[in-house]
């Protein structure tokens, strides 16, 4: 067991974790873009940085990736050092997307009112990743990552084309902090504008509600076992049907029988 | 453009056993076909398993990759800061019109590859030509005329 202290609060971590892990669960908050529970952290947007303190010490560090494993470490997620650096990340980010709301309002929080900076390109995509991670480690797709470096670094499919492996989920947009990749849907088609991806949709085989992009049904039952037939219904149907097929059973008597 | 896959497969078998050696493959593909074909790239995602955005990526980040068939020579103008101060832009302008291509390009005919390289470390010989790897330095217009008629004449001996 460590035990350390995060602005002025004496914490123990069980296990492996990570600063901002621990932080959070002590209802410490460190703001993040780039962060989310379900993949591996990244450290990609500097926002979650915190100074840490050991004797006479103290470094900034990514609290997000760092692991906590030294005992009597003393952290701060509100120095003067670390505002100072997190209001430049914010000021940069403001630059890039000045648009996005997340940001205006980490900015505002900050007390940035405008950027020193001015971009004649803005972009809503931060470059934090997690498009790409949530593609790779959850969906198991990998249909995006990042392309080119330095001024040029984006996140695209291979070939900037639309992609192939893409199932039409949207988990990437969902996970998007800034809102950067927009899906649309007209005509039984979803459109992923961001990835330049069209994917047909599909209509619930009872009801002829479009509910889902069509090949995801497949690339589910690929991943686990489900009833097929289930999966060609929508949310509604599948409920109805899951509860007709129950009124089949006596469900008030001990030894579930079935009826004739 | 037909590309030869049995070579792509040959490069991959050499491969095949080790892991995360897609940089080196991809080098070994790339001096090959003196680019990376988009079917070599998709062969190496299916037999290697590794999704094709990976390859993708590596292709992207590092310089020594090309995604377009490059000439047979290539051709890097040094536009460092004691070349550029020593007349570069003005060689460069010379190869460029010969050529007729843009800096980054390949002639059609896919003999040449003209692009810009910032500083290779030899300022002192500035302004300067890497020509297929080897460095041409103190160039002047009429030294440049020099140096490309040079390969020119070569060239219409070999074919
Ligand atoms: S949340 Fe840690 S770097 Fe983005
Ligand atoms: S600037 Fe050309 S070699 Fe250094």
């Amino acid at each position: 067991m460590v035990r350390i202290n995060i602005d002025s609060k004496e914490v123990e971590a069980n296990g492996e974790s990570t600063l901002l892990e621990l932080a959070r669960k002590n209802g410490i908050e460190i703001p993040t873009l780039c962060h989310h529970q379900a993949v591996t952290p990244y450290g990609a947007c500097r926002l979650c940085l915190v100074e840490i303190k050991k004797e006479d010490e103290t470094k900034l560090v990514a609290s997000c990736t760092y692991p906590v494993r030294e005992d009597g470490i003393t952290v701060l997620t509100q120095s003067p050092k670390v505002n100072r650096v997190r209001k430049m990340i914010l000021e940069f980010l403001l630059a890039r997307c000045p648009e996005v709301e997340i940001i205006q309002e980490m900015s505002a929080e900050m007390g940035i009112k405008q950027s020193r900076f001015i971009l004649y390109d803005n972009d809503d995509c931060i470059l934090c990743g997690l498009c790409a991670r949530v593609c790779e480690e959850i969906i198991g797709k990998s249909a995006v990552s990042f392309t080119d470096r330095g001024p040029d670094r984006k996140v695209s499919t291979p070939f900037n084309e639309p992609s192939e492996e893409c199932v039409g989920c949207t988990a990437c947009a969902f996970v998007c902090p800034t809102g950067a990749i927009k899906v649309e849907e007209w005509d039984e088609i979803r459109f992923i504008e961001k990835w330049n991806t069209e994917i047909p949709l599909q209509k619930c085989a009872k009801c002829d509600m479009l509910y889902t992009p069509a090949n995801t049904p497949g690339y589910i039952l690929s991943k686990m076992q489900l009833p097929e037939n289930l999966l060609r219904l929508c949310e509604k149907c599948r409920r109805k049907s899951v509860a007709e097929s129950l009124s089949n059973y006596d469900v008030t008597s001990k030894n579930v029988i079935i009826k004739k | 453009m037909n590309v030869d896959l049995g070579k792509v497969d040959k490069l991959i078998d050499k491969y095949r056993d080790e892991e995360a050696a897609y940089i080196p493959l991809l080098q070994d593909i790339n001096s090959e076909f003196r680019y990376l074909p988009r079917d070599a790239l998709k062969r190496v995602s299916q037999k290697m398993e590794v999704p094709l955005s990976h390859l993708f990526r590596l292709a992207t980040f590092y310089k020594s990759f090309s995604l377009v068939p490059r000439g047979e020579h290539e051709i890097q103008v040094c536009m460092g800061t004691a070349c550029h101060v020593r007349g570069a832009p003005r060689v460069l302008n010379k190869i460029t019109q010969q050529f007729q291509i843009y800096p980054g390009e390949t002639t059609a005919d896919q003999k040449f590859t003209v692009e810009t390289v910032n500083c290779v470390g030899a300022c002192a010989l500035g302004p300067l030509v890497v020509f297929d790897g080897k460095y041409f330095g103190h160039l002047n217009l009429s030294r440049t005329d020099k140096l490309l008629e040079g390969y020119h004449e070569e060239n219409k001996k070999s074919s």
